[in-house]
């Protein structure tokens, strides 16, 4: 009993150190400041890391097969940057909407392409659509263009109460991310795909010779974080209600972190789209305690998931040193 | 054994040679398009010109471009050369004129420009151990603590410009302090001093790797790393010594672009710069997987971005729109030389030569 007991907890420590750290994090928070008490402040976190979100489930599959996508920031600001012109001249938003993922799914694609086919570094690749998207973004707009779709408007604006909590509410677009979590755990562990990607991630060359399709999976992985990227730069874009190239700087890392986090592990094969979510939490919930304070500024978000990414890299890896002597 | 390779081989095959061709076509597309562009003149005793500018503007990238190729052979790669350079010339500037908590920058020290809080070696000094302690900090990540060079140092790459914002209060901090404007835009025998310290700075690099054996051990990690460990090499200390060379180039160049600008700016001084610093070193044909590299070719890497960018700054294409067009570059360039595309070149070529050789 006692040595189940001991496997549970190294099988799924990463996760539950998540878990812990995440209430840990908001009691400290609520005894700081008592209005963090409040519902509405649990909500925000869905509200305020809406695209976040979105933008790591995305992240999580591509480090699961062993890669990285760097270029998520680029994208969001390509995406909101480009809806916002489309808007501006008089397009339809839901054909805007269904242009940016297919944008999003193409730019998956290439990208998943190049570094499947040519065998360049993932990294390099999508630094350099990091780049790309953002030049594109600059080449659309050298400012930031405001959007006045009425559609957007309606679904940026219009508040949904929380049936349980009186006067808590989400807007719209902060259902997307939990939606697709569903879906992604559904792929993750209960498809053929889910159980590929994990395999890849564990070793490429056993995947391959067991006969799985490898290169269909790798690409169809970049494919699906191009469509999450697209799919947070329209949530961005209806929540700003503006494009602008520069948005979402420093996203990447902390859709990175978020992941890391959440438990998995940057050398591929190991975590969960669940502790992702507890990831992308803990974030928010640091940036809230930072505005909550007031006098702390901006810059210490930025110090601050640098150092929790660092410090969630070296429990990883003593867990997995760990689990190799047990 | 030479004399058997022909002679167009041995040029192709040689690290100079593409960089060169790039930059020779560069400059006769200028001397086509915009023949002023060569124009050189003298003014207050010291010569002017665009091809002066590429190498005054130059300057900040041919640094960050020599540590970064020695980082690239190693088999790593250092995303955070960018938030290096604000670190250390925020550190230069506050120093220079100190802002304690919300203070702002008083007339008096904006009125005189002798003013300064700190003497100016210390100023340089502390620039470069900044630099230097963010180079060895990576370093440290990587070789001490197994940690993916990318992921090291994107940590830094975000979290370096918060940093850089702390030191700064967040403010943009502009210097009045003139001395220190020397570094950027001084000259020396009429040419920038810039230009000399890129030089000191690859004279030393160059008698360093080349003069000794540490060039030959950073070619044999970024080839085979766990075998360099078994020949006796301590590989763990010669990427500690790439990565704190790369950021003590980053903070030259800070200290150079501090001085340029007269202002620091934690949020947009050497934005973008890892891209053309990886842009610079993979023109100059080393693989990003390590392996064999050459200064000279980085360098020449550098040049040819920045002879590229006045150019299309003097066709008047604003600089933001430059970035999709240079990332696309960068993958096309690195497709080039991969070895998948080099493999395709050889065939094509020995298959000619095969025919020629039917025929006669």
């Amino acid at each position: 009993m006692a040595q189940r007991i001991r496997s549970f907890l190294l099988n799924n420590g990463p996760l539950l150190t998540t878990i812990t750290i995440f209430i840990l994090v908001y009691v400290m928070g609520g005894r700081l400041y008592p209005a963090m008490q409040k519902p509405q402040v649990f909500f925000n976190l869905f509200i305020n890391t809406a695209a976040l979100l979105i933008v790591s489930i995305g992240m999580t599959f591509v480090i699961l097969t062993k890669g990285i996508d760097l270029s998520v920031a680029g994208m969001i600001a390509l995406t909101s940057a480009a809806s916002a012109a489309l808007l501006l001249n008089g397009v339809n938003p839901v054909v805007v909407m269904l242009l940016m993922l297919l944008m999003g799914i193409v730019f998956g694609l290439a990208m998943g392409s190049i570094i499947h086919y040519l065998k360049v570094e993932p990294f390099i690749v999508t630094l350099m659509g990091l780049f790309f998207a953002r030049g594109m973004a600059f080449i659309i707009t050298l400012s930031s263009l405001t959007i006045k779709d009425p559609f957007y408007r309606y679904l940026a604006l219009t508040k949904l109460h929380i049936p349980l909590f009186e006067k808590a509410y989400v807007y719209i677009p902060s259902l997307v991310g939990p939606l697709l979590l569903l879906v992604a755990i559904y792929l993750a562990n209960f498809t053929r795909f889910g159980r590929t990607v994990y395999a890849i991630g564990n070793s490429e060359q056993s995947a391959m010779l067991m006969g799985l399709p490898v290169a269909r999976t790798k690409i169809a992985v970049y494919v699906f974080g191009g469509f999450c990227s697209a799919l947070a730069g329209i949530v961005f874009s209806i929540s700003l209600l503006s494009g602008y190239g520069g948005y979402a700087p420093g996203m990447e890392l902390d859709a990175i972190a978020s992941v890391v986090i959440g438990g998995t592990m940057l050398t591929g094969g190991v975590g969960n789209v669940v502790g992702t979510l507890f990831g992308v939490l803990i974030n928010g919930t640091i940036v809230s305690i930072l505005q909550f304070n007031g006098t702390l500024s901006s810059w210490w978000t930025r110090i601050g998931v640098g150092v929790l990414t660092l410090i969630f890299i070296g429990i990883q890896s003593l867990f997995y040193m760990r689990k190799k002597h047990s | 054994m030479k004399n058997n390779t022909p002679l167009f081989k041995r040029i192709r095959e040689n690290r100079l040679f593409w960089p060169l061709v790039a930059l020779a076509l560069i400059f006769i597309f200028d001397a086509i398009f915009s023949p002023g562009f060569f124009k050189l003149g003298i003014l207050d005793g010291h010569l002017f010109g665009n091809l002066i500018d590429v190498f005054n503007n130059a300057a900040p990238l041919m640094l960050i471009a020599l540590g970064m190729t020695l980082v690239i052979a190693t088999g790593g790669v250092d995303l955070s050369v960018g938030a290096v350079i604000a670190i250390s010339a925020g550190m230069g500037a506050v120093l220079i004129n100190p802002v304690f908590g919300q203070e702002q920058i008083t007339n008096a020290v904006a009125a005189d420009p002798t003013l300064t809080h700190t003497p100016l070696w210390l100023v340089v000094v502390v620039t470069l151990a900044a630099g230097t302690l963010c180079g060895l900090w990576n370093g440290m990540l990587v070789s001490r603590g197994k940690i993916s060079p990318m992921v090291a140092t994107l940590i830094l790459m975000v979290a370096g410009r918060g940093i850089a914002q702390l030191i700064e209060r967040g403010q943009i901090m502009t210097v009045y302090y003139t001395p220190y404007f020397w570094f950027g835009n001084g000259f020396i025998l009429g040419l920038p001093v810039s230009i000399y310290i890129v030089a000191i700075v690859y004279i030393v690099a160059w008698l360093l790797v080349r003069k000794t054996s540490i060039g030959l051990f950073i070619e044999s990690v970024g080839l085979n790393s766990k075998s360099t460990y078994y020949s006796g090499i301590s590989e763990k200390n010669i990427k500690l010594f790439a990565y704190t060379f790369c950021g003590f180039c980053g903070a030259v160049a800070g200290l150079i672009l501090g001085s340029y600008i007269h202002a620091i700016d934690a949020n947009n001084i050497g934005l973008n710069y890892e891209l053309d610093a990886i842009f610079a070193v993979v023109i100059g044909g080393t693989l990003m997987s390590g392996g064999r590299f050459s200064l000279l070719a980085s360098i020449v890497g550098a040049l040819i971005i920045w002879t590229f960018t006045i150019t299309m700054y003097i066709f008047g294409v604003p600089a933001n729109a430059l970035l999709a067009g240079r990332a696309l570059l960068v993958l096309v360039v690195i497709l080039l030389y991969s070895d998948y595309a080099r493999l395709l070149l050889n065939k094509i070529f020995d298959r000619k030569r095969s025919k020629h050789g039917a025929t006669n």
